[in-house]
Order: C-alpha cells, then structure tokens, then sequence
C-alpha cells in the first residue's frame, strides 16, 4: 500500500493507531508528486517546508493527544484563486505573478485550523474562467487517466492531484461547473456546495454571486469531511449562510429506500457522448433498483441558462477584475499617465480569456445593451430558480451527467470559445439558482476515460445529497486508477 | 440578429490598451458569442430577483475597529511607492 | 443675482462623511490625522479575495439623517456598483446605490432671511468614499502633475449622497439650503461636517432658462466649492455664464465645470465623449437591507430637536428671528443655558441676549466651554433681574458676568465684593449732582443757553463722582430738574 492512494478516513485511521504519521503521508504525496508533476503540470507552487512544518506540528499534537479532527494530518492541495499567507497566489494570471497575499481566507484558515497540511498551489483556468486548465499563464495541467488530455477546468489542477495521488484531498472553486466538470473528467468527487455555505473571504472573486469553494476527494465520504472543515457562518461574507451546518458525512450508510430521484430531461441528445449517456441510465436503473423512485423532471430554460451565465458571469467579472490596474499589488506596464499605465497592464497582464470575457461583460452592461443582455439573464436566472423549485416538488434530488463529455484533447476546443462553452451545460443550473451538486465516478468510456454522474439537490440539501451520492458510489464500485498512479504503485 | 458591437469604446471602458488587430478578433469573437447569448431574449419577461440566490438579507458588521494591515508589508506590493504613498503616472481625467 | 427674463433651475448635491469608529465596508479606522496608507486592510485596498460587510451603524445614520430630512425610509434596498476607473478607487468601482436608495422623497424647510422656501430632497443613499491623490509637479495642479501619490485611509469611509430637487432659483437660496442641511447634519451628530476638510462637500446642478418657461435648460455641474461663500458665487458666476453664453448664440453643453476660487470662474474639465458610462449593477458581494417598522420607529424616537423646531420654539417665546436664528446655531450647552436661565425667571429675550452675547464672547475670548463655568441659569437669571431692577447698570453688569464666570460668587456677591451695586438712593445721588453743577457753571450757562447736548458731560461726570454706581436714570431726572 502506498500511502499517496489511500482515503482521506484511511488515512486517519493510520494515524490514530499510529501506523503512520503525517510526515509519512506527507512524504508519500511529495514523492508522488515529483514523479507526475513534470507530466501534469497540477501545481504552480509546492510548500516543501511549509508542509513539512505543518505535518511536524500535526504529528506532535497527535503524540501530546491533541489531535484536532479528521483532517488532522492529511495533506490538501488548494486551487491557486485562494488567497494563502505567505504563499504566492497568482490565479494563474501574469498580472498577479509573484503576488504573495498577506492574509489567509477563510477556508484555507478553516483547513488550517483542522490541522490539514497544505501541500501547494494548483493550476487552474486564469481567474477560473475556462473548462480545460488550458488557460493558465503558466501553462496547462494534463489528465493523469492520459496526459494527451485535458484534466477539465477551470480547477483542474486540484482535479489531478487528488486523482494521481499528489494530495489526499483538494479544493477548487465552481462557478459554472470548474469543480464537478473537472472531477468527472479526473474520476474523482468534487462537490459545489449551496451558495452561501462555505466562506469567499479570501477567494479572488471571478463572478461573486455564482462562485462557490468546495472539495475534491477520492470518495464521498472524503468529500464529505472535507466539506464539513470549511462550511459554516462568517461574518468576514455578507453572503455567508448563518444557520447550522450539519455533518455530512452522517448519513451515508442510510440507502436511498423512498427517496424520489428525478432524471433531467434535457440533461441528454444532441452533444452528449453515448458512453456518457448509457452510463448515465445504466446508474438510474441501478439507483431504481436499490429502491429509489426515479420519476422525469424538465428544466426547459437549460438551453438559455448556458447563455445567462455567459453574460452574468463575465458582467460580474469585469467589475471584479477591474482591480488589477498596476497600482497597490502585481504587474505594473509603464505609461504616460495613469490611464495609459491601466490598460496597457491590463492588456498584457490577463491572458485572451480574461480579456475576452471582461469584454463581454462590460458590453453587456453597458449602457443601452443592459436590458436586452445583462437584465434579461437575470430574469432567465429567475427562470431557472422557479423550475428547478417545481422539479424538486416532486424529487428529492436530481440526477444526471456531470459534463456531456469525458476528456477532450489537449488543444482540441482551444480556438472555439463556445464549443468550450458548451462544456458546462449541465452544471450552470446549480450555480444560476445557488443549489449544490456533486460529481461521483461510475465508470470509463471505451478510450478508458471517467464519467461523472451528477447528483443536484435543493439549497442546503447537503445531507440528502450526499447520502444519494454514496449509494451512487457503492453502486458503481469505480475503484479505477489513473494509469500513471497505478504503475507507482 | 446583427449584434453592433464598439470594441473600441468597450475596451476603453474596460481599461484594455488592445492593438487593431485584437480589436478585430474580438469583435467578431464576442459576436458568436453574444449571438448564441441573444437567446436569453426569448424569456418571458418575468422578474428578476435582486439578491442572494437564497434570499438573505440584512448581514452587517457593529462600528467596530479591527487591526489595519502593516504599512511596510502593504507598500511591498506596490509597483512603486515613496514615503508611505502609492505612486502612479499623472492623471489625465479627473474621472472617467 | 440673475438678469431680468431669465431664471435659474439649480438642484445641489451634497457628499457627507460619516464620522462612525470604522470605515463603512470594513473594520479600519475612520480617522483623518493618521499617516497616509496606516488605516488600510485587504478590503479597502481591494486586494483579491477581499469582500465588503457592511456598518450596522452608518445604514443606522443614513436612516436618521433621511428621517430629519422628511424622506421616505425603502422597506428593501440594495447597494450597486458604479464602474469606473480611477486611480485612488480601489476596486475601480465604488459600492453605491442606483434605483433603490435608503431614503427617498423628503423634503427641508430652509430660511432665507425673512422667508422660508422649501426644498424638495430627491434622495439620501449610502456609498463610499474614494482614496485621496495628491498630484505631484508644477505646484500640485492636476493638468500639469507628474506623478500621483496615493494615499487609501479615506477609502471606504462611509458617505452619505444627499440630492436635492430642482427646487432653488437663486445662489442666495442655495446658500441658505446648504447651511441648513449642515446645521440638520451637525445636529443629528452624524458627522463633523467640515467643508473646509471636505467631510462635506458641494456640487451644484445650475441651468437656466427664460423666464416662465416650463422646459429645462440644459444643466451643467458644478464642483470643487469648499466654503458656503464658493457655493455662493460659484452659482452667481455660472448662471452669467450661462445667460451670457445662450445670448450670444452659443447653447450650453451638458459638463462638469470646476470652480475656480481665486479667478473667480467656473471652468470645463477635460473629458472624453461618452465616458460616463457607469455600468451600474447590483452589487453581488451584499445582501438587500430590510429597514422594517420596528427599525424606523427606534431611529425616529432617537431623533434630536432639529434647527427649524427649534427655531420655530424660539420665536414662540418672543425672540426676533435674527435671536432665533443665532441661538439655534449654538451649542448645546449654551442652549441649554438659555433654557435654565428662563426657567429660573429670567425673561426671554434678555435671557438669549445675555447667552448669545456677552457669555458666549467671554467664553470665545477665555477658550474657555460653558460645561465647565461656574454659570447656571439661576445666575444668570439673577443677573438679568438685578439689571432690571437697577440694582446694576449694564456696564457693571459685564464685571458681575466676568466675576460669576471667573468662579468668584452668585452675582449678587461679586457685585458687592468688587463695589459694583448700582447707587439708588436719591440723597446721596442730589449731593453728587449739586458738586458736579457748581463745580461746572459754564456747563450749566451753555445748557441754560440752549446747548442741550451738554447734559451727556455732566451726567458723565456725576457717574464719575460715584464710581459708576449711580442709577443713570435718577441721573438723569434730577439733573433736568436742577436744570430748569
């Protein structure tokens, strides 16, 4: 056994038997890490001594029996838009290359509190915006299942850590799908918890009514507990949820006897692959016959949701990002004056993305186009929320697949941005209406690479959502490797 | 429909020194763009709510005093700075 | 000041910095003194991954300052954001509000002299104040600086945007409204209120139009006024302008103009065509605020007695609207004073007098505050009757007040201990006036032959003869009848 592919609850069962300490899972992951990294490009920075100093601590809490929770110990890898004291955070972008933050989000104080060990930074999308982890400044990450493919974005990089085995446990941000889309084309569980629910303090914001940080594991269960280290109330998040968070991993041995589970009518057709499709039903019947009712559910807005969050997401973006201008932090491009010095380091800071999308979103807002754009996706978003109600008048959860594909080609959409577009389309609805979804591996395509199946549910519908997700799991036994970890072994 | 789209003038409203050539690229790519986007306008006119998705209000902060940053540690982050000031170039407008 | 079939449509803008503990999105001090970029943190700096929350208390004074202003409190409102780019604006977007502002629909009663005129209040909302540059090169003028200096402490101190209607015709009425709003805002203890230190800052929106005319005319903004005498010409000088431009066949353009204090002008600023494109949204970092029943009526029952209730009260006890007017404005403690003073006997408008006059020029003269003197309403109720009375003259008078305020005694006791009681006993004042008569014959021939005026001298010299103390009254009379 290697100590870089076991659980996160593993893990901690080796370590309060003393079987293994910290420092040893630490060392497990690293060397992982240093053996798949010049291939997967997951990380940007690697916190050597910081680790070591975090698994060194952690260890001696354990041996004074201070120990202070399941993730004592454990070493998580953290998606490059979350702001880390004394470690660089870039985004991915050369506008904010070299910028070392001085404070810690909230999440990642959470994490550190549990006594988790930060491994590093990932490799994202530049400012989250992309499905592919191509638009990185830095260069792209690669999909450990074949590197000839895209890991999915915009947190792929923390995607491939968690499936290779460079981190126990990880975390990303979901603004369209960046974290499901990528753990399903990874083969690992990502989560987008209920708006609200985890803090944003701290999280470089790309479209703040959408974005939402959660985790990656290897299983529900993993997920669950990382969930559970970083939601709750904060008063540093106007928008933080202020009611009791519940432990989400209680109720995964429950089964889903009784449970009505509703099938997205729309979540098929036209651009989904067959083995996405048939691997899809192939979970619904299973679900049917573990005792769920399966009933169909229609969300007939998906097709405009895809085209409102394009112009919500890159509306609230252009305000967002307008604070890279070269004065208080990062890359500055001289000027004759102080407008001049703004839009040439504007223009040479964020990568084409970026620009296109700030673009988009100042277009969309502006004046005489705000009504017919901007204003009219709002009243989709509103669209979507009040059928989305209406199908869970009738199902606990909803089900489907996470991402129409598995992973595409390196370079393969580069050049089109709306066939990358199109890559979200079964995620955007949960973010538009503030909802969770998790993304749970059931199987491979012939290509042997993962599909996701996505299970939504109702704000603040975690405990349900979770429960379903480890019948999904138990259901599909997906125990799959990537290759390049399984010839580590 | 055709959508009309200014690039110069959103680039300039979006502070992005761009060159003709990306000027070109990216009008006709935020062209696909919007036109696939324009189906948003088919909705029924409903409402659009104007708060959190799950319909929070009222979270504030008391009027109290907490630590500012350091003034070294602020100013380290700065492209340039003297005596305890941000610098940048002159200002052209006085807003814009 | 306008010219004869023209009139003015003026509507004015006023900013306020709220005086709170902390700043309005974050948990940094609100102070002015402080070196430059010491009161900054990762959310008034708009570092990535910083979020705004919030000041319970600046929504709290907003909702006060809209209630004294007779407004509408929303049920709902929300906070946009203004998109713009500038260097001393941290986020390139101030937190702001557009559609749904905090107050709305008010409207203040202003005096100007005689009259009244009531100015309709548009709207109250919450934003945030910008940074502070300091344009460097060439004597500090922004069209020749060569650099910026950037300094964020004031960025984020919670500001209040009061706009009025279009309801002033006149620089004069303009004036007026301003100097009302402040005394409503200092007396709501809001904020400092300074103009000279920017914690309350004027625009104008001047247009004019032909006399009786029902459309608008074309309205240009004013800035850059820091003193209600600015405000004042700044508004006399553009509606000339304006008058003069449309007269000579040049129609006015829509544009920010800034005051020139020293040339006396208002001049254009440089702008681009079609920059002002704010693309207002709402801001998805906040909630929407609920100011419910229950919030209004405990902010309304806060309310202190605002300028024109006070002023009203006053004239309802016999003051003359200049009295009034003068002891409205001052401070608290001195009002305070006027009402024991009254209380304990004293008539009105001797009591106001006494307190807006003499005691307050002790006080300015002294440095010293009325909190901390020895005078009560008693006292200076005591003091009023003994003038009255003719127990003192009212030159005496001033050495009491200076005594009683010097802690020396009750005024009865410092006028007897430093010999300032007024002389009434009419043997002792007839023996002074016959010395003075026969030791002055010319005096009295020159009287005697009509040159009236003379009396002034001899009863200046019968004052002398007592030390000051005799009744200038008995005075008088026994001098006339000497005399005749």
């Amino acid at each position: 056994m290697n100590l870089a592919d076991i659980t996160i609850a593993d893990a901690g069962r080796l370590l309060s038997s003393s079987q293994a300490s910290a420092v040893d899972i630490l060392d497990a992951v690293l060397e992982r890490a240093s053996m798949t990294e010049a291939e997967l490009h997951a990380y940007l920075t690697i916190d050597r001594d910081g680790a070591r100093a975090a698994a060194e601590a952690s260890d001696r809490r354990r041996a004074s029996g201070d120990a202070v929770g399941p993730l004592d110990g454990i070493p998580i890898a953290l998606k490059d838009n979350m702001c880390t004291r004394g470690i660089e955070t870039t985004c991915s972008s050369q506008i904010l290359a070299g910028y070392v933050p001085p404070y810690d989000g909230t999440a990642v104080r959470l994490l550190k509190e549990a006594g988790a060990v930060v491994v590093g930074k990932t490799n994202l999308d530049e400012f989250a915006m992309g499905s592919s982890t191509e638009n990185s400044a830095f260069g792209p990450s690669r999909n450990p299942w074949n590197p000839d493919m895209v890991p999915g974005g915009s947190s792929g990089g923390s995607a491939a850590t968690v499936a290779v085995g460079s981190a126990l446990g990880a975390f990303g941000s979901d603004t369209g799908g960046s974290i499901r889309q990528p753990a399903s084309l990874c083969g690992v569980v990502g989560v987008k918890p209920t708006y609200g629910l985890v803090s944003r303090y701290g999280l470089v914001a790309f479209a703040s009514s959408l974005d939402q940080i959660g985790p990656f594991g290897r299983t529900v269960e993993d997920a669950a507990l990382l969930l559970e280290a970083i939601s709750g109330h904060d008063p540093l998040d106007a928008t933080s949820y202020r009611g009791p968070t519940p432990p989400y991993s209680a109720d995964l041995e429950q089964g889903i006897s009784g449970l009505r589970v509703g099938v997205v009518r729309e979540f098929s057709g036209e651009g989904y692959e067959p083995a996405v499709e048939s691997a899809t039903q192939a979970m619904v019947d299973r679900l049917a016959d573990a005792g769920a009712e399966v009933v169909e559910v229609s969300i007939p807005s998906v097709d405009m949701t895809l085209s409102a969050y394009y112009l919500i997401a890159p509306a609230e973006a252009s305000a967002n990002l307008a604070r890279f201008d070269g004065i208080r932090y990062g890359l500055r491009v001289p000027g004759e004056t102080t407008e001049e010095m703004m839009a040439r380091t504007r223009a040479e800071g964020f990568g084409p993305e970026v620009v296109r999308r700030v673009l988009l979103g100042t277009y969309a807002l502006s004046a005489g186009y705000y009504d017919a754009f901007y204003g009219k996706a709002l009243q989709v978003r509103s669209v979507v929320q009040a059928e989305l109600a209406a199908a869970y008048e009738r199902a606990d959860v909803l089900v489907g697949p996470t991402s129409p594909t598995t992973a595409f080609e390196v370079g393969a959409k580069a050049q089109d941005p709306l066939a990358m577009y199109l890559c979200d389309i079964c995620t955007i609805p949960s973010n538009l209406a503030g909802h969770p979804a998790i993304s749970v591996p059931v199987g491979l395509d012939d290509a042997g690479l993962p599909i996701g199946f996505q299970v939504l549910a109702p704000a603040l519908g975690e405990r349900v959502m979770f429960r379903v997700a480890a019948e999904v799991e138990r259901l599909a036994s997906f125990d799959a490797r990537p290759a390049m970890a399984r010839s580590l072994v | 429909m055709p959508i009309d789209i200014d690039i110069a003038h959103v680039a300039r409203l979006a502070r992005l020194a761009l060159t003709a050539e990306e000027q070109d690229r990216y009008r006709s790519q935020l062209g696909a763009i919007l036109d696939h986007a324009a189906r948003v306008q088919s909705i029924q006119a409903a409402d659009a709510g104007v708060g959190h998705p799950l319909g929070f209000t009222n979270a504030f902060r008391p009027d109290a005093v907490t630590p500012s940053l350091d003034r070294d540690e602020v100013l380290r982050m700065a492209p340039e700075s003297r005596d305890g000031y941000f610098v940048a170039p002159p200002a052209l407008d006085q807003e814009s | 000041m306008s010219r004869p079939g023209w009139e003015a449509v003026i509507g004015i803008e006023v900013h306020v910095e709220l005086l709170t503990d902390s700043k309005m999105f974050c948990g940094c001090r609100v102070d002015f003194g402080s070196e430059p970029n010491t009161n900054v943190c990762p959310t008034c700096l708009a570092l990535p991954g910083s979020l705004p929350v919030p000041n319970e208390t600046a929504i709290d004074w907003i909702a006060r300052i809209g209630l004294a202003l007779n407004c509408e409190v929303s049920p709902v409102s929300v906070f946009h954001r203004k998109n713009y780019f500038y260097a001393d604006l941290p986020k390139n977007y101030q937190i702001s509000q557009f559609d749904v502002p905090v107050c709305h629909d008010g409207w203040l009663e202003v005096p100007v002299g005689a009259e009244t005129i009531t100015v309709g209040i548009e709207r109250a909302h919450q934003e945030e104040d910008t940074g502070k540059s300091v344009h460097v090169g060439d004597g500090g003028r922004i069209h020749a600086a060569t650099e910026t200096l950037l300094d964020f402490n004031r960025a984020g101190v919670p500001l209040v945007e009061i706009v009025s209607k279009p309801d002033i015709s006149t620089a004069i009425e303009a004036k007026a409204y301003a100097q009302e709003l402040r005394a409503v805002i200092v007396e709501l203890g809001v904020s400092d209120a300074k103009l000279e230190e920017g914690s309350m800052r004027f625009d104008a929106n001047v247009s004019v139009r032909p006399e009786g005319a029902s459309e608008f005319g074309t309205k240009v903004e004013i800035k850059n006024m820091n003193s209600f005498r600015s405000l004042e010409r700044a508004i006399d000088y553009e509606i000339i302008r304006q008058i003069d431009s449309i007269e000579g066949g040049t129609p006015i353009v829509q544009e920010t103009r800034h005051w020139d204090e020293e040339a006396g002008v208002t001049q254009g600023m440089r702008s681009k065509e079609g920059s002002s494109d704010y693309r207002y949204f709402i801001e998805p970092d906040l909630v929407p605020m609920e100011i419910d029943d229950h919030w209004q009526s405990r902010v309304r029952a806060a309310l202190p007695e605002l300028p024109a209730t006070r002023r009203s009260r006053y004239a309802g006890l016999g003051l003359d609207p200049h009295l009034a007017e003068v002891l409205t404005g001052a401070d608290p403690g001195l009002r305070d004073l006027f009402t024991a003073t009254i209380d304990a006997g004293a008539g009105a408008r001797a009591a106001a007098t006494w307190v807006t006059g003499e005691v307050t020029a002790w006080l300015r003269r002294e440095d010293k505050s009325i909190e901390s003197s020895p005078l009560d309403g008693t006292g200076l109720a005591e003091l009023v009757t003994m003038i009255e009375s003719g127990d003192l003259s009212s030159s005496a008078a001033k050495d009491v007040l200076d005594g009683v305020l010097r802690g020396e005694g009750r005024p009865r006791e410092v006028a007897a201990s430093r010999d300032l009681l007024q002389v009434s006993d009419e043997g002792a004042i007839e023996s002074a006036v016959d010395d003075v008569l026969s030791a002055n014959p010319d005096a009295v021939e020159r009287y005697r032959a009509g040159e009236t005026k003379v009396t002034g001298f001899l009863v200046g010299q019968v004052m002398r003869a007592t030390g000051g103390k005799a009744d200038p009254k008995v005075v008088n009379r026994l001098l006339g009848e000497k005399l005749t």
